[in-house]
């Protein structure tokens, strides 16, 4: 009995492989389409908040660019930007981009810009700041996060785009302030890239396949 | 029979618990347990698969050879994980996204492929789905009275966004304090609950023997 041929122990292992990968593919079968919804409404849900106000009639979705390194905005990884139109006439950018100096790890971030060079809002997509201290740039936990919306870089000047405490013109979190330089360093770098690229960001074509992929 | 299966429920719940005496599963108890939802959400997926892992597991025991037997443990429970997976991302996908790698990392919860290995084995198929409910609901049972425990201290609420799973607008849940102690929350908190709940259940154990062996001793002297 301790001489089991090999072959024995391999078609067993063949066959529970088959049933397993058939119980997988069955799942996935009846749960596929279900979960593409969920992950365009989870991203046409997040990102609304960041263009409050603004008219338009665009699904957000279809008018993804991804942007590949090296490119001026912040984070080593390619930006994501959504372009939202009114009818023809485009009215706002949304940008993805990571600040990458966060107290604790890489921070995501979407910022809405109008076409004015204005911001329309920000939020933080996701983060791993202390809870309590800088977990309050969630919009859920504080207002922070609100203070951008309607500024642009006339509005306070370049170099006022910082905290308090470093002479800028923004209110810091108490207790965490490297979370916030962060923050407000990536959206006024993001700024600077959407006023100097206007016209060629809006000129390009979208994203046309795997434009649900860039996740995971 | 059925005192057959009180046994088996009191070993799963409370004598062997798998967070409790076994500590198996610690990653995940220790790592998402910092609200009472994603203890409940995570217990209720790794009870899944443990009962379908050791109903696969006893069903096929007659034909796996020892010697591929943990081959097959790991395929029919990463095949059940990424079911599992799926399901939360099409149906819970808030909850899914709070839980984020934990859900994929039921794969390595050892309490799994340890019942598979000890029980469901050895064991016929009833019994096994029966054991792996009752350490399931022990291990969630846990999960979900640390959760509780950790949020209430850490963040003054309780049951907040159970929308995660129930559906619906986001719920405040019950608030009981206006900040909590936040230590609870982070890390180290996981750890001062887990070893809390040792402790008690520990202390609670002790009493019992010593009552029991009081009582023991006394009917003896009355027998003499």
């Amino acid at each position: 009995m301790t001489d089991r041929p090999v072959w024995k122990s391999g078609i067993t292992l063949a066959v529970i492989a088959g049933v397993c990968t058939a119980l997988v593919a069955l799942t996935w079968q009846l749960t596929a389409q279900r979960i593409e919804d969920n992950k365009k409404a989870w991203v046409e849900r997040s990102l609304k908040p960041a263009l409050a106000g603004l008219f338009f009639d665009s699904p957000v979705t279809e008018s993804m660019l991804t942007i590949q390194q090296p490119h001026e905005l912040p984070g080593s990884e390619a930006a994501i930007v959504y372009r939202i139109y009114a009818g023809d006439e485009p009215v706002a950018a949304l940008f993805i981009v990571t600040a990458r100096d966060g107290y604790a790890g890489p921070i995501r971030l979407l910022i809405g810009i109008a076409m004015d060079a204005s911001v329309t809002g920000v939020r933080v997509l996701e983060h791993r700041e202390t809870p309590g201290l800088g977990d309050r740039i969630e919009t859920g936990k504080s207002d922070w996060v609100l203070q951008f919306d309607g500024h642009s870089l006339r509005d306070p000047l370049p170099d006022k785009w910082k905290i308090k405490a470093d002479g800028g013109s923004y209110d810091q979190l108490t207790g965490a302030s490297i979370t916030p330089r962060a923050i407000i360093k990536a959206i006024k770098a993001t700024l600077i890239y959407f006023e100097s690229n206007r016209d060629t960001l809006f000129a390009a074509p979208a994203d046309m396949a795997d434009k649900s992929e860039g996740e995971d | 029979m059925s005192s057959g299966v009180m046994h088996q429920l009191r070993n799963g719940l409370w004598r062997d618990n798998p967070g409790l005496v076994q500590l198996l599963g610690l990653c995940p108890l220790l790592a998402v347990t910092a609200t009472f939802v994603n203890g409940l959400g995570l217990g209720l997926a790794t009870l899944a698969v443990l009962m379908a892992s050791n109903a696969l597991v006893s069903a096929t025991r007659r034909w796996i050879q020892p010697e591929i037997r943990v081959p097959i443990y790991v395929l029919i429970i990463a095949s059940l994980v990424t079911c599992i997976e799926l399901i939360f991302k099409a149906w819970f996908p808030d909850l899914d996204r709070s839980l984020g790698i934990f859900i994929p990392l039921i794969v390595t919860n050892c309490a799994i492929v340890a019942r598979a290995e000890v029980f469901a084995s050895r064991n016929p198929v009833g019994a096994s789905i029966l054991d792996g409910l009752a350490m399931g609901l022990g291990f969630a049972l846990l999960l979900m009275a640390i959760g509780a425990f950790r949020e209430i201290i850490g963040l003054g609420t309780l049951f907040a966004r159970m929308d995660m799973l129930f559906g619906g607008e986001p719920i405040q849940g019950l608030v009981l304090a206006e900040q909590g102690w936040l230590l609870m929350v982070l890390p180290p908190g996981a750890f001062f609950s887990l070893a809390l709940a040792i402790a008690a259940k520990n202390v609670i154990d002790r009493r019992r023997l010593e009552s029991k062996s009081k009582i023991s001793r006394r009917a003896r002297k009355l027998n003499r």
